[in-house]
Parts: C-alpha cells; structure tokens; sequence
C-alpha cells in the first residue's frame, strides 16, 4: 500500500486527464475516488466519505473547475475548504459557569487518555488563570486508577478528592462537589472510568452523574488512532449523554486522524483540545485547519 | 442486506462491510473479489451455503497470509524461566492483558513472576501490583521514578534465582513514531537476552481492536526494532472488529496469539480465526 499524498494523487489524476483535452465529468469522478481512497486510509468513517465526497462534487461542478485553467489546484483548495468548515472553522474554548465552580465531565472508552488529560487541562486552567481545581475520582474500577489520579495531583499541587473504591461513583461525585463548595473550588473535574458505549450499567451511572453533578462542559476523550468505529462509539456517548466537546488524545503519533472528521459529523460537537504528549503540558487548542491538512497528508 | 440475492450489491456490501471493520481498502476489495470468485465457483446460494464458503475462504486468505505460522504460546525449552515481553502503544491493555495471562498460567501451576517495567505513567505500577495481588502472583517493582532497564534486570535475576517458570515483563506504552522510547524498548529487551540468550521466548504486540489503519504502522515499526513474535487484539468485546490484523498479517505474518474480551480476568482467550472471521462481516447476515 503505498503511502501517496492525497496532493500528488489528484495531481495524477488531474494529469490523466489533461492529457485528454478538455476535462470531463468522468475525469472529475475519477479523480474524487482517489480522495474517498485518501480519506478511507485516513480512517474517515466510510459514511463521512460518502457524504463528503457528495458535497464535494457538487461544489466541483458549481465551481465551474473543468472549465479553470489550473483543474487540480482548484480541487485541493476546494477539498481543503471544506475539510475544514466540515471541523469546525476556528477553536472553541471550555465552557464557564456563571457561578463557580464550572463543572467538567470526562467520558469515553477504556484508555483513551481521560485521565492524563483531566490533569493536562486543570494544570493548564491552574498555570494560565490561577484557577483553583479540584479532581474528584470517579473511577472505582480500574486497577490503581485513583492512584493514578493522585499522583498526577501531587505533581501539580492540584487536590483530588477520592473515597477509594469502596463508595459508589455517583456518592463519591456527590461528595466531591460538596467539599468543592466547601472549599470554594471554581473548577471541578470528574475522572470517570472507561466504558464501552454499549455497556447499560456504566452508560446508566454516566447518566446519573450528570444528573447529579449539572456539568459545564461533557468532554468525550477519544484516541486519534481511532479507525470506522470511531462514529458508532461518539454516537453512543453522545445519544446517551449530550457531549458539550471533544478531546482528541495522542496525535504526537504518526495517524491521519480521520477519525475527528467522523466525529464532528455525527456529533456535531466541537473538538476542544488535542492531547499531543504523555506530560501533563502536552496539550494544544485544536486547529481545524492543520487537522484537515493532517487528514489529507497535505 | 440478506443472502438470498447474492449478486454484484452483496459484494458491495460485503466490502464496505469489511472496510467498516478496519480491514483497509485495498484488503477488502482483493478479499470480496476472491469471494466472488469462490462463491460462484461453489455455485453456493443458499443463505447458509454463501456463509461457509465466506467463513472457509476468509480464514483461508488469514492461514495463507501467515505462511504457517502458528498461534502457539513459546515456552523455554530447558529448565529456565520463559519470558514474556509486552509492547505497544499507550492504553491499549498491555497491563490488563498481564494481569489475564498471569492468573490463566498460575491456574496451570505455572510458578509465575511479573515485573513492572513502566516506570514512566503515573499509576502503573500500582496497577500492576493490583493485578499481581488479585493473581496471588510475585511481582518485582522498582523505586520511585528508576530506569526501567534495571526492573527488567532485576526481574530476569529473580526469575532465575527463584526458579520461576514465567517472568510477565510490562512495559510503558509508547507511539512507534517516537524513536527514543522504541530505542529504550530495544535496550530493555537486549536486557532480558543478555541473561538468558533464547528469551524473551515472546514479544507480544497488544493492538487495540479500535485502533483504524494506524495499527499497521504500529506492527511495522514494534516489529523492527524488538522483533515481535505474536499479537494480543484487546477490547474485542466493543463494537470496534480489529480488522487491520488481516493487513499486518498478509504484510508482517505476525499471527494473532490472544484476545482480550473485557476488563475482567477471565476475559481473555487463544485466538480463533473462525469466530474473528465471522465477527468481522456477521452485521451481513
Ligand atoms: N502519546 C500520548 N499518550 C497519551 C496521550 N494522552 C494520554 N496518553 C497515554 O495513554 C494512556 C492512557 O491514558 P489514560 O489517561 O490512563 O486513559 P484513560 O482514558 O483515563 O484510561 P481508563 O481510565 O483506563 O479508561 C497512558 O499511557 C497515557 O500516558 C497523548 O496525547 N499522547
Ligand atoms: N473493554 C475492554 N477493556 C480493556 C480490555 N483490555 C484492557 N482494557 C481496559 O483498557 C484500559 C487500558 O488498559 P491498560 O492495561 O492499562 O493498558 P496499557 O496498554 O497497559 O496502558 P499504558 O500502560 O498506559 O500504555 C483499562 O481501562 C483496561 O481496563 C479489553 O479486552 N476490553
Ligand atoms: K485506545
Ligand atoms: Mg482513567
Ligand atoms: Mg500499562
């Protein structure tokens, strides 16, 4: 499988064709199969191709590029465009209450990196605004994962809440919350254990904690490596849950990321932030723009 | 879809099925065309005739893309502990698959020993000791934030000297694309073989089964630089297939050895190409 540029790609195809006088429908639909490939090999969710690949042709043909003098620079502006209106257009920040403390909820499958961001983004609120966040351990199921929590605290000089794993989540947020009244916390992050969307017991005790705990902003923590099950997985999350927001973890990796493009589609929800690292500093604003140039190897 | 008409749609579906499952494109299209192929050199049409023929030639395209290989677990042959080495990429269950492994070998009197080479993640440590505890297994741990390199040593010593049958060895994960920390885990490795020169006897590569076209790149480069001998496919009890492995296995010929079914301790079990196979186009049927 050779690993071609999605612009050296349309630029063959776009060759293939110039070589034949005027440039054809055909043409033009040869030249967006090789995008569909492009975005597949990405991990573009197979229905998000399909629709994008849809937009895109009409846009193509609204455009008028067959008559245009330059065919394959014109598609790849065209493509790039709309890759990145489809993620968004600019950044959007965390959600803030009016009265403190701004509630933050994580959620998503097992290793995703919830808990390593929860601590990247309370050290970010914490170094940048002189915040005052407290991280209350909600997950009573992993080996050690309140350990895990603790140690990223203490490294921050951040406190964590936690009841050990005795107590019920929904207790222990509960609890949490009032000792970050108590305490006059302005944010608060609930660390929850990783899932699997079609698991009813831990989607229902999600559910209940957002009853519970009325959050700001519901981050769904997803792995960029992330292939087609990417939408069915955010679709759950999302159905049972109503995310605010999108985390997209371990993009210092060599993946496409076409998964945050599937994402956005079904979700319609914003992608915040990008975890780019293992320390607690690796974390960035998401730029929808070198997302979509990252998802075309452009 | 239904298997009633079995005609150019199906095959249609039958591809996009498998690109859904992660199978990569190039894949899907080379395996749906075989199949059609076999399916109208069979002359199959019913329903359950076109689902065998499926079944057989998908896990016939896996057995031949493994040059048989075999899905076997290797132990040392002579008395001397045998060493299990777990790599991949952050959180896909390397410790989880540990914490499994362990209590499935203790339960066959294995005198089992882990050591805790992931010396880097806040927690992972603990976590291991947590599984070792829940196993009623050994486990050696390192001070503090020490070099992973001398848990690994330290483990080797104690495997030989207490005459373990299996040292389990965790390793921290780390993305194939970040060249010092894949020059560590050739390090550690060269650790273990300097002990003991036929060990590590495995290197299993745990690969997470959500994990999309990236999981190839993941093979190719664990496999360079600590010659990986079998995978580990996690979270197969998602909704996620794990369809890449057919690609890194008509690429790498690394066979699939386990497979990790949930979070519990009992969730894992052998690799078995038939129930793989049919799990990965079964949203057909
Ligand atoms: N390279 C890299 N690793 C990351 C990133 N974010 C998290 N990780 C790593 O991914 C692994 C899993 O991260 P966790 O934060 O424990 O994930 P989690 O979602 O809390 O996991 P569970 O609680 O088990 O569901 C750890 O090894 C983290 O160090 C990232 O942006 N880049
Ligand atoms: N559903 C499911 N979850 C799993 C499976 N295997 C592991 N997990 C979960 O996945 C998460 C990560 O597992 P770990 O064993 O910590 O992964 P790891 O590869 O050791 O992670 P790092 O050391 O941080 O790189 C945990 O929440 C595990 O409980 C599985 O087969 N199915
Ligand atoms: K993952
Ligand atoms: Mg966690
Ligand atoms: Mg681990």
């Amino acid at each position: 499988m050779a690993f071609e540029n999605l612009t050296s790609r349309i630029q063959t195809a776009m060759k293939t064709m110039s070589g034949k006088g005027k440039v054809s429908e055909a043409d033009l639909d040869e030249t967006l199969r090789e995008i569909r490939l492009a975005l597949l090999e990405a991990d573009v969710n197979l229905k998000t191709a399909r629709n994008f690949i849809k937009q895109l042709r009409e846009k193509a043909l609204g455009a008028k590029v067959l008559e245009g003098l330059n065919p394959s620079e014109q598609v790849i502006k065209i493509v790039n465009d709309q890759l990145t209106e489809m993620m968004g257009e600019k950044a959007v920040p965390l959600n803030k209450s009016t009265k403190i403390p701004t509630v933050i909820m994580m959620a998503g499958l097992q290793g995703a990196g919830k808990t390593t961001t929860v601590a990247k983004l309370a050290n970010k609120l914490k170094s940048e605004s002189n915040a005052r966040p407290l991280l209350i351990a909600a997950d009573v199921y992993r080996p050690a994962a309140i350990e895990q929590l603790k140690v990223l605290g203490q490294q921050l000089s951040i406190p964590v809440f936690d009841e050990g794993t005795d107590n019920d989540p929904r207790k222990i947020v509960q609890d949490g919350l009032a000792q970050a009244d108590e305490n006059k916390n302005d944010y608060v992050f609930i660390d929850t254990a990783g899932r699997l969307q079609i698991d009813e017991v831990l989607m229902q005790e999600l559910k209940d904690i957002e009853k519970i705990a009325h959050p700001d902003e519901i981050l769904l923590t997803v792995d960029a490596m992330t292939g087609q099950n990417a939408t069915e997985t955010a679709q759950g999350f999302n159905d049972a849950l109503g995310i605010t927001g999108v985390v997209l973890t371990k993009l210092d990796g060599d993946t496409r990321g076409g998964a945050a493009l599937s994402i956005r589609e079904v979700t319609g929800k914003p992608i915040k932030f990008v975890g780019e690292g293992e320390k607690v500093t690796d974390l960035d604003v998401f730029y929808p723009d070198r997302m979509a140039s990252r998802i075309l190897g452009m | 879809a239904n298997f009633r008409a079995v005609d150019e749609n199906f095959f249609d579906e039958l591809e996009e099925t498998l690109i859904a499952a992660d199978v990569g494109f190039d894949m899907a299209l080379k395996i749906s065309d075989e199949l059609q192929d076999e399916v109208r050199l069979t002359n199959a049409k019913s329903k359950k005739e076109v689902q065998n023929t499926i079944i057989e030639k998908l896990v016939d395209v896996y057995d031949r893309a493994g040059n048989g290989e075999d899905n076997t677990m290797h132990f040392a042959q002579t008395v001397q502990p045998s060493i299990f080495l777990l790599v991949g990429v952050n959180g896909v269950g390397k410790t989880t698959t540990i914490g499994k492994m362990a209590d499935f070998y203790k339960k066959q009197g294995k005198k089992v020993l882990l050591a805790a080479a992931d010396t880097f993640r806040a927690g992972a440590t603990e976590q291991l000791v947590e599984w070792a505890k829940r196993d009623q297994v050994d486990i050696v741990t390192g001070k503090g934030s020490s070099d992973p390199a001398a848990v690994v040593f330290d483990g080797v010593k104690k495997a030989i000297d207490g005459d373990y049958d299996i040292l389990f060895v965790d390793t921290a994960g780390r993305l194939q694309n970040n060249e010092n920390l894949m020059r560590e885990l050739e390090k550690m490795k060269k650790i273990i073989t300097r002990q003991l020169p036929t060990a590590p006897q495995e290197v299993l590569l745990v690969l997470d089964a959500t994990t999309g076209q990236n999981a190839l790149q993941q093979a190719r480069l664990f496999k360079d630089s600590t010659d990986v001998t079998g995978l580990v496919l996690t979270k197969l009890d998602g909704t996620a297939k794990g369809g890449i492995v057919l690609a890194i296995r008509q690429e790498l010929h690394l066979p699939v050895k386990w497979v990790g079914l949930g979070e519990k301790v009992t969730d894992l079990a052998p690799f078995n190409a038939d129930q793989f196979v049919y799990g990965l186009f079964k949203d057909l049927i």
